[in-house]
């Protein structure tokens, strides 16, 4: 280790240190204080009731079919925004930012007058049987625009940086463009895909603004997680709200845990011995 | 003009049908998910004509709102620049045990619920949380005031700036830091002359990301802000209310401003990218595994 | 397989990388391309391989003409300048990536025995299961080639072989080469900007300059025979004397130097520091030294002649010589192109 030999580190990991810990760490550390205040039984009972495990279902289902959608969608635009040059397409780069940009709860309303009975999509598709708004699948299509662009975002710089002899390499030794797609760049895109699809589910999972407009919040059928803590906070039920917070926030560190894991390995190639 | 002067040898996926196929598709959903909510803000604000518009923008409670959005973000983005400074400076400049679990610790909020952050601050400052009998003997409010507001924009926007610096800064190792100082440089003069200047762009972009999520924020705040109409509403959840009473051609209306900020956000994002900030000019911190970034210095 | 390429053409935007190059490889030929950096070699060997498209011109593989053939059907093994290993495949999977997308169906076991054959063709044997981020330049380079040999390649495409590698490394993997070469025959085109490595390896050097070919030989034609001012610098050191030619002759202080070909005017003389005699007197340029820098086989002398012209030779280990002392250069061969 090399002896420090620039000032500031007292002052800067001060900050550092207070920041995380008055703004992060205390607040995360007082709701699990919250939660593991409550007995083990009483816990259980809450976390485990009916309408909590529905709201799980209802929330991890929905995420899931979300960040499948955009695991294809994300990559084929970071694909179409690398690879090929067409009229319009910074228009279409810059605008992959929107949903990061655009505050959720605009996205929220927005989502359910397009998507509203009476709306400019929900017209169409009332007519074929199709109910989006105040349905999980409206749920899916808010987490599906909130989370889009976290895929595009990690895949699309390290397409771009991939190197082009590797593909032609794969080339020039006969591969056809499916199978040099499947055996060299999709392995390649792995680590920034698996940071992309974290990224994106643990936004849907945790996600609020943008879907309570368009869930129609019905209990055991469209009430998300993060809504039913919302819902037992206004009943002034602390405790209930802690318990299913603390479900969210573990989600979340395993989810994260989860990541780390899988691009460690994804990544042991590149260890050197 | 689009004709090449010379042909080049196809690369993956350059055969027309796949690229004509791939590019229609996306177009296609992009259009159907992200261009036709911008739209449909725009059409519902100005449904009832510009005066109805204007009219819902200048209501007090509006105006309100907007002001309480404005002060939130001029003091959470502030301290939550200095604090990624801060951050970015310690953890790329010196080896300290512990530094890949401050970067683990630091990306947290990324990958929290808003309302999971809303709930927390509720158990610290709220009557039955941590502080809240001290607080309440000294009748000082957090809770359903400015104060929880300002706090909880800093909690889910904590990672926004240090995650632009620290990848930066530790690309740019310390040399010239070494340099400054090795010249008789004291460590304020180093910073200001030698580093800033360095990340000044990539700085800049943090902020205005941090400033729009602070502005949009509406899960966590909504939690601890008590929703006073006129009072502690911020823009986000002011429109929530307007929604909630019908008052839809209102919550349009302020639903544009807020819009309007976000291709701001993005029209500037846009730009200083060119300048080499942001993702053009390296890989995001997520992208290589935490324990990388921190292997890279030692 | 034989190659002609037939005055092939191409430019990048609005600059010409390669102008009608016209060349002819035999069969089994180790040919290399040496050129400074911008003078087209590589562009011409990415357009052998099919990684460019020529925009004029034909190359023909054989009798048949490959111009269009793309690069998976074209049958080369080309093997690039930071070798392109796939870095998440092992040694072996990189080796058995051609015979596994290949359209030549080959059942698991032959892949397999003949990536060991490969590993130890390229004295690799044992590194399989290594990761190319795992192994070290030189073995990299080996990697890169067994992975181009695996797929029987017709020709065998190298840039700039060795051009990441230790000097020490380089030599080695120069005779290597040249060994594999002549064990399996396969026609063999490289590129380098290293005339040493050129000269060493090739059958015959291909000496290019601003897209053009400037001479091509074997290397005992392009060293004692270099056919331009170019050739002469590029090959390697040379002293530089400006003079003028009258009938064939160039006029020095030491007398007349045979100039044959080159026409009356102003002109260069240009000998190897090799060609240059150092004694004390008789006949001869006068010079005095400026500089003497001690060489584990020689020692180089820099020395001034009194019209100011610099000039560098060397001399054995246990002359005496320093700076200052005077004495006359006797040029023993020298080659004579008009000045430009």
């Amino acid at each position: 280790m090399k002896r420090n030999v620039l000032p500031g580190l007292p002052l800067s990991l001060g900050v550092t240190l207070f920041y995380v810990g008055l703004i992060v760490v205390l607040p995360l550390a007082a709701l699990v204080f919250k939660a593991a205040s409550l007995g083990p039984q009483d816990y259980w009972a809450i976390i485990s009731s009916p309408r909590a495990v529905a709201s799980y279902r209802v929330t991890a289902l929905s995420a899931l079919a979300a960040t499948v959608f955009n695991l294809f969608f994300g990559l084929a635009l970071a694909w179409v925004l690398t690879r090929y040059r067409f009229p319009g397409w910074r228009f279409v780069d810059a605008l992959v930012d929107l949903p990061f940009a655009l505050p959720t709860a605009v996205a929220g309303i927005a989502l359910t007058a397009l998507f509203a009975n009476n709306g400019w999509f929900g017209s169409l598709l009332a007519p074929l049987g199709i109910k989006v708004a105040y349905t999980p699948i409206g749920i899916m299509i808010a987490m599906c625009f909130t989370s889009l662009p976290f895929i595009v975002r990690t895949v699309q710089p390290v397409l771009e940086d991939l190197d082009p002899a590797l593909e032609e390499a794969a080339q020039s030794l006969g591969g056809s463009d499916w199978a040099i797609f499947r055996k060299v760049i999709l392995p390649l895109l792995t680590p920034a895909l698996l940071a992309g699809l974290s990224l994106s589910f643990a936004r849907s999972l945790g996600e609020f603004g943008a879907i309570i407009f368009i869930a129609g919040n019905k209990p055991m059928e469209t009430e998300i997680t993060a809504l039913l803590v919302f819902i037992r906070l206004e009943e002034y039920d602390y405790q209930a709200a802690a318990a299913i917070a603390s479900v969210l926030l573990i989600t979340a560190f395993a989810m994260l845990a989860l990541t780390n894991l899988l691009q460690a390995r994804a990544l042991r190639y590149t260890i050197r011995n | 003009m689009q004709q090449a002067k010379s042909k080049k040898p196809p690369r993956v996926g350059d055969s027309p049908a796949v690229r004509r196929t791939l590019i229609t598709v996306v177009l296609l959903f992009g259009a159907l998910l992200v261009l036709a909510p911008l739209i449909v803000i725009g059409a519902q604000a100005f449904s009832e004509g510009v005066k109805v518009f204007a009219a819902a923008i200048a209501h007090p409670d509006t105006l309100h709102a907007i002001l309480l959005t404005v002060v939130t973000a001029l003091i959470a983005v502030p301290l939550n620049t200095a604090f990624g400074v801060a951050a970015a400076w310690s953890i790329t400049k010196f080896d300290f045990p512990g530094r890949r679990f401050l970067l683990v610790v630091i990306e947290i909020p990324f990958s929290i619920s808003p309302i999971v952050a809303g709930v927390a601050y509720l158990f610290v400052y709220g009557l039955q949380g941590l502080f809240g009998p001290l607080l309440g003997a000294y009748d000082i409010k957090i809770l359903f005031a400015l104060p929880g507001i300002i706090l909880a924009s800093m909690f889910v926007t904590a990672p926004f700036v240090a995650r632009e610096l620290i990848p930066l800064m530790q690309a740019q190792g310390r040399d010239l830091e070494e340099a400054a100082t090795s010249l008789g440089a004291s460590g304020w003069r180093t910073f200001f002359s030698v580093t800033l200047p360095n990340i000044r762009w990539a700085m800049l972009y943090g902020i205005i990301l941090c400033n729009a999520r602070v502005m949009g924020e509406f899960g966590a705040v909504s939690v601890v802000s008590g929703n006073i109409r006129g009072q502690t509403n911020t823009l986000p959840l002011h429109i929530e209310l307007l929604y909630h009473d019908y008052q839809t051609t209102g919550a349009f209306a302020a639903a544009s401003i807020l819009t309007l900020i976000a291709l701001v956000t993005i029209v500037a994002k846009v730009a200083l990218e060119r300048r080499g900030a942001g993702r053009r000019s390296r890989r995001p911190a997520l992208v290589a595994p935490v324990s990388k970034i921190a292997e890279k210095t030692s | 397989m034989k190659i002609r390429l037939d005055n092939v053409v191409k430019t990048f935007d609005t600059f010409r990388a390669v102008h009608g190059v016209s060349l002819d490889i035999e069969s089994g030929e180790l040919v290399a391309l040496l050129g400074p950096s911008g003078s087209g070699k590589t562009t011409i060997l990415r357009m052998v391989a099919g990684l460019e498209y020529s925009d004029g011109g034909t190359i023909y593989f054989g009798e048949k003409n490959a111009t269009n053939i793309p690069v998976r059907d074209r049958g080369v093994g080309f093997v690039f300048q930071h070798y392109a290993l796939f870095p998440h495949m092992t040694i072996g999977e990189n080796i058995a990536f051609g015979m596994k997308v290949s359209k030549v169906r080959r059942s698991p076991d032959a892949i397999a025995k003949r990536v060991r054959d490969l590993l130890r063709l390229v004295k690799l044997e044992g590194l399989e299961d290594r990761f190319p981020a795992q192994i070290s330049g030189g073995q990299r380079q080996r990697v890169a080639l067994a992975r181009a040999l695996a797929v029987d390649p017709k020709v065998l495409l190298l840039d700039e072989p060795f051009g990441a590698l230790d000097a020490n490394v380089r030599r080695d993997l120069r005779r290597w080469l040249r060994e594999i070469h002549a064990e399996l025959g396969i026609t063999t085109l490289f590129v380098t900007h290293d005339q040493e490595e050129a000269l060493d390896l090739a059958d015959r050097v291909v000496i290019l300059n601003e897209g053009r070919i400037v001479q091509q030989g074997t290397p005992n034609e392009v060293c004692r025979a270099p056919n331009s001012a170019f050739v002469m610098r590029f090959l390697g050191d040379t002293n530089t004397l400006s003079t003028t030619v009258r009938a064939g002759k160039a006029l020095l202080p030491a007398g007349e130097i045979d100039a044959p070909g080159c026409a009356d005017g102003p002109a260069d003389v240009y000998v190897r520091p090799n060609d240059l005699d150092w004694a004390l007197d008789g006949a001869g340029i006068p010079a005095s030294v400026r500089q003497v820098l001690d060489r584990p086989g020689n020692r180089r002398v820099i020395a001034a002649t009194d019209q100011g012209d610099a000039l560098e030779f060397d001399v054995a280990p246990e002359t005496e010589v320093r700076a200052g002392d005077r004495g006359m250069v006797r040029i023993r061969r020298a080659r004579v192109f008009p000045a430009g």
